[in-house]
């Protein structure tokens, strides 16, 4: 098991090394000067030159990205182009907004996913099933910016229920620990703060877990159909046990293994998504700052912007993997 | 006629008929493409030409509301043109880009896989090392990523020019490894089989091999998840020009125009932001339903178990 975690880590090295010379390359492989390209056309003559000295522009490629990487060991991820601000701790202000709402998406949907799918898989071809699944598909072609802005639309605007964007009310105190705000306000036991964030996170999250909800639904329920077919359920319901206990004890246990591969690769989709909910309903947080520097062309927020979230993406992989080996020990032997 | 006869006879066309969802979904689809294809013939109004809009239509209802106008169905949006027609429009530059991509990625995708499952190797290792690279970021982030450089290398307006083929090319891009990754392991699965033994002992070159006899044989499970793959690339086409990298507002995507509507849905007028949105579900929707009937029956391990 531990020199199965082993290699899978060693694999990730190579991993990452090639993704930071893609994304580092990327703005040398585009035709044209990367000061220009940086600072615009308008720029003037010593606002490249000042811009080529301060990144090093100048200096062979292979010292370029041995610069860069030397940084990126360091946790440096550079600073950004207009304001010169250290770019880390940018993200680190804004990577628990962005995580919170991931995180309370990916509960959204491994719950109502795995509910419907089993409800679906175990009442197969009624009507129940056939609605669930048809949503489950409709789930799928939303697009989840349109989504979001429909909800916002029914829920902020006409209704006057949820509130419209960002992450607290203006004029609520809380005491910030972690960054996380519903985590914070438990801790500090602040209940007013912990409803007014739970009042904000509803609409991003919920239309943040759309589509991984109909995935996790559709996977659910035909790893149960698979499952269910098999003698051992036979098996068990002969031998009198409810079908509470043959659902949830003898099948779903079996049929988890499939699910739980596919909630993990629901990441990457949550973390894309993530700039797009995040754009939608002014959540502060990564992909947000993301779209908020391909307005402002800051391309250094850019490249340590995809930097970040892919490491964050590879790391969740692996711990996936790792999951995954834990659930089925026959992953590791192989 | 020879081919038509054994299209009638076969499975596919078989269980296409006896199937109402699939037969919804292919007519809905086909209406939808030869609306779009048939745009400038069909739309009122040519939305590309500025000289047959006013801005002070800007804004207006659809026709059954109240201040709507008989003249523009679904109303206008904020530059004043007819909101059906630019939808439309915006359709026909969807499906394009969408299709585009898929044909780009396909092209790539295919290519790299053939070459790397056929000829194995240090090649093989390189190139599905790349693959997993990219992988390895969501790749909506990829687009995003390339769509933002691009941007800043052309400039804004250069840019907006070339947008439908900078599209293809960058979710083209992004996508290529799922072709490389399907079409490398059906070569693989083809390669030890007795047909290519019996082709390289009488002689045939490896590239005619490949080409003539390999290929062909991997192209099922490329036809499914093109399906699929075209409703991915014209989501990600909607969600770059939503995030205003992809297609700019005087040559609206569907995408363009949700962003459009997207700051107007505040001051009331939620028509420009939802219908162009609603066209591009049912669109996507179909597609994915074709995709999985065509999948169900293209698998013979889903039909015979």
């Amino acid at each position: 098991m531990l020199a199965y975690i082993i290699r899978r880590i060693f694999v990730l090295i190579p991993t990452l090394l090639g993704v930071s010379i893609l994304v580092f390359l990327m703005l040398h492989l585009t035709p044209g000067d990367p000061a220009e390209l940086l600072m615009g056309e308008r720029a003037s003559e010593e606002a490249l030159q000042e811009i080529r000295e301060h990144l090093g522009l100048n200096k062979p490629l292979y010292e370029q990205y041995g610069l860069f990487l030397k940084q990126l060991m360091q946790g440096d991820l550079g600073e950004t182009i207009w304001t010169r601000q250290k770019v880390w701790i940018e993200v680190k202000q804004r990577f628990p907004a962005t995580i919170e709402l991931s995180i309370v998406a990916l509960f959204i949907s491994c719950f109502a996913g795995m509910i419907l799918g089993i409800i679906s898989a175990t009442k197969q071809y009624s009507i129940f099933d056939y609605l669930s699944m048809l949503g489950a598909l409709v789930g799928v072609s939303m697009p989840i910016f349109w989504l979001g802005l429909v909800f916002m639309l029914i829920f902020a605007l006409n209704l006057g229920w949820l509130p419209m964007s960002g992450r607290l009310t203006v004029g609520v105190e809380l005491e910030t620990i972690t960054n996380l705000y519903i985590l914070d306000a438990i801790i500090t036991r602040n209940w007013a703060a912990l409803r007014d964030a739970l009042w904000h996170i509803i609409m991003p999250a919920v239309t943040l877990s759309t589509i991984p909800t109909a995935i996790v639904a559709r996977m659910t329920r035909s790893a149960m159909l698979e499952v269910l077919r098999q003698d051992y359920i036979k098996t068990a319901k002969a031998k009198g046990l409810s079908q509470f206990i043959v659902i949830f004890k003898h099948a779903l246990r079996n049929a988890l293994i499939p699910v739980v591969t596919t909630i993990g690769l629901q990441f990457g989709v949550l973390l894309g998504g993530a700039i797009l909910t995040e754009t939608i309903f002014a959540w502060p947080g990564v992909g947000k700052w993301m779209y908020d520097a391909v307005m402002q062309r800051d391309y250094m927020v850019i490249r340590s912007g995809t930097l970040f979230i892919a490491t964050i993406f590879v790391l969740i992989n692996l711990c996936v993997d790792v999951l995954y080996a834990v659930i089925n020990p026959r992953i590791s032997v192989k | 006629m020879k081919s038509w006869n054994r299209f009638k006879n076969s499975y596919l066309l078989y269980s296409f008929k006896r199937d109402p969802v699939a037969i919804l979904s292919f007519c809905v689809l086909s209406i939808l493409v030869i609306i779009s294809i048939l745009a400038p013939v069909i739309t009122p109004y040519n939305t590309y030409d500025s000289a047959t809009f006013d801005i002070m239509d800007a804004e207006t209802p659809p026709a059954w509301m109240e201040g709507g106008s008989k003249s523009f169905l679904l109303g206008t949006d904020i530059q004043g043109r007819d909101l059906l027609s630019t939808m439309i429009y915006g359709l026909r530059v969807s499906l394009l880009i969408g299709v585009g991509a898929v044909l780009f990625q396909a092209l790539v995708g295919i290519l790299v896989g053939l070459l790397s499952g056929y000829l194995g190797g240090k090649l093989d290792a390189l190139l599905m090392r790349i693959a997993d690279i990219q992988f390895s970021i969501p790749y909506l982030i990829v687009a995003i990523f390339t769509s933002a450089i691009f941007k800043l290398a052309f400039g804004v307006g250069r840019y907006a020019e070339l947008a439908v083929p900078l599209l293809i090319i960058i979710i083209g891009m992004s996508e290529w490894p799922k072709y490389a990754r399907t079409v490398r392991a059906s070569v693989l699965g083809e390669k030890n089989k007795e047909y290519v033994e019996a082709a390289r002992v009488i002689g045939i070159s490896r590239w005619h091999i490949m080409y003539r006899h390999v290929l062909p044989n991997t192209l099922t499970p490329v036809l499914v998840i093109s399906t699929i793959q075209v409703a991915e690339a014209v989501m990600s086409e909607a969600a770059l020009s939503f995030l205003g990298l992809g297609m700019p507002i005087t040559k609206p995507s569907l995408g363009s125009l949700i962003r459009a509507g997207f700051e107007y849905i505040f001051s009331g007028s939620w028509w420009i932001t939802f219908f162009p949105g609603a066209l591009l579900v049912i669109f996507i929707l179909v597609i994915l339903l074709l995709g999985d009937w065509l999948r169900d029956v293209l698998n013979p391990k889903l039909y015979k178990g």
